[in-house]
């Protein structure tokens, strides 16, 4: 029993990481219908822009909490105003080659200063040791992780929902030009949308710091799945992305305790769920079909 | 209030609009009717600034609103009711309707709004798409007398409706006339054309081909309605 309780607690963390991922690639999609391959990216530069501000200037970790979501939503901000909105006139082809390409820099840039090595983070001293919670105990480090990442998703999913600006966003994710028609600058909301879908990028690369080996393909590693999560959940849809971030985590930690005799099995299941989703329902468990303008 | 001048239009290398001049006077209800494909729903969406490929000049109230993108249009007093009723499905019947911002100097208040239409107030909190056709209509109507839009742009607002729903629609369109609305009207519907109308424009292939008032629709309908195919 509590051997299960461990395993389910692992998979909502690591869904945790899915869900915060999935959601700004959400909000992105549907709002610029770009899919951000240089997702993974950022999650990287949010781990790494921790690691050296802690090892080269002292930053502590609650200092990078803050400024690195900060930093690289205003990076992404000007990447958008730069190229990524050439991109809503194109071929969808050019989304894949300029974000993907992107990745390749940023990686890059990083491994030529640092190179490939991963580098250790410790975990905050205020979150180091572990929860008793009876039956068993829980890393806090951890334990922090799940309750931040559930308070940042209901306060996105509440300003979505009850708030005036996440109605006009709703609408304009929804149908676009409809939206103009009623007197909506829908433009002036593309870029910081963007700009906060990095945002909880760099976030999750600073939670992840402490946990995960800070290196320059981190982001690479763990985008794919992210993107099994974002296309199980429904392209563009914001409960979508996060629910099917933290069952896809739970998935993946139950596969790898219960069927670890079949690696094989273990390792794809996340793609085969992926596969029966999109045969079943092809918009994604909460995605829906394409509205015209 | 609404001039247009030398209008063209083209979908691709179709073209669609040949040099359409029309004027709508404040306070007017004029409805263009014509053909399937003759370019009535493009002349709309022309005028609202949602259709890309087009020349020619529009005048709102004097000013030059051609190069206007479409939300500064909305601003400057256009309500659009398109033809598929416009209901976000992820935004509830109280979110739909107070979407757009205020831009006319009477608009209505939501709670006038829930008393003309008890069925929207019921349904306040659900997804508009789970609304039926008609209240869906009422609703799109609704949204454009709250923003206190001067001009209203119908897109067969009673198309696919029972003739009590018509019948109401007809109502509410009399009713924001008699507040000095005015309203440009694309119908098939030319019993319900002369019941609200004042002009009508006769659009055929890109073209004007008649502008007709109500006795003239009403004394050659058997003729318009076979040309029409309907």
């Amino acid at each position: 029993m509590s051997g299960f309780l461990q395993n389910t607690f692992n998979g909502l963390v690591s869904g945790a990481f899915y869900a915060l991922l999935a959601l700004g690639l959400a909000v992105i999609f549907g709002m610029l219908r770009v899919v951000n391959f240089a997702h993974g990216a950022f999650y990287m530069l949010g781990a790494f822009g921790a690691y050296v501000l802690l090892a080269e200037a002292g930053v502590p970790f609650w200092a990078a909490l803050v400024i690195m979501p900060l930093a690289l939503g205003l990076l992404g901000m000007v990447l958008e105003r730069a190229v990524i909105h050439r991109l809503t006139r194109l071929d969808p082809l050019y989304n894949f080659l300029l974000t993907f390409g992107l990745t390749l820099i940023l990686q890059d840039l990083v491994k030529s200063r640092y190179g490939t090595q991963s580098s250790p983070y410790h975990t905050p001293d205020e979150l180091s040791g572990s929860v008793d919670f009876g039956l068993f105990d829980f890393p806090t480090y951890r334990v922090f992780i799940l309750a931040f990442t559930v308070l940042l998703c209901v306060a996105v999913w509440w300003v979505l929902g009850r708030t005036r600006v996440g109605m006009v966003v709703r609408a304009a994710t929804e149908r676009p030009e409809l939206t103009r028609a009623f007197g909506i600058d829908v433009g002036k909301w593309v870029t910081p949308v963007f700009g906060f879908g990095i945002a909880l990028a760099g976030l999750a690369g600073v939670l992840a710091a402490p946990m995960r080996a800070v290196n320059p393909l981190m982001g690479a590693d763990l985008i794919i799945v992210v993107f099994a999560v974002v296309v199980i959940g429904g392209l563009g849809s914001i409960f979508g992305s996060v629910a099917a971030g933290f069952g896809i985590g739970l998935i993946q930690a139950w596969g790898e305790a219960y069927l670890s005799d079949f690696p094989i099995v273990s390792q794809t299941v996340v793609f085969v769920v992926m596969a029966v989703v999109l045969l079943w329902r092809p918009a994604g468990l909460f995605g829906r079909e394409e509205a015209p303008a | 209030m609404l001039r247009i001048e030398n209008l063209s239009a083209w979908y691709g290398e179709a073209q669609v609009l040949r040099e359409v001049s029309l004027e709508v006077a404040a306070g007017e209800v004029v409805t263009l009717v014509g053909r399937n494909g003759a370019g009535k729903s493009t002349l709309l969406r022309s005028v609202m600034g949602l259709h890309p490929g087009q020349r020619g000049t529009i005048t709102l109230d004097g000013r030059d609103v051609t190069r206007l993108p479409a939300y500064k249009r909305a601003r400057a007093g256009l309500g659009w009711v398109p033809d598929d009723r416009g209901a976000y499905a992820t935004l509830t019947v109280t979110e739909n309707l107070t979407l757009p911002p205020r831009v006319g100097p009477d608009p209505w208040s939501l709670d006038r709004i829930y008393e003309a239409f008890p069925a929207l107030h019921t349904r306040r909190d659900s997804a508009a798409t789970m609304l039926s056709g008609g209240e869906q209509q009422m609703l799109a109507l609704a949204r454009v007398l709250r923003m206190g839009a001067r001009l209203l742009l119908c897109d067969e607002p009673t198309e696919g409706l029972s003739p009590l729903l018509v019948q109401q629609v007809g109502d509410l369109l009399r009713e924001a006339k008699q507040h000095g609305v005015t309203v440009l009207l694309v119908e098939q519907n030319l019993h319900f054309a002369t019941g609200v109308a004042d002009r009508h424009y006769l659009l055929a292939e890109g073209r004007i081909a008649e502008a007709m008032d109500n006795s003239e629709v009403r004394s050659r309908e058997r003729e318009l309605l076979a040309y029409l195919g309907i």
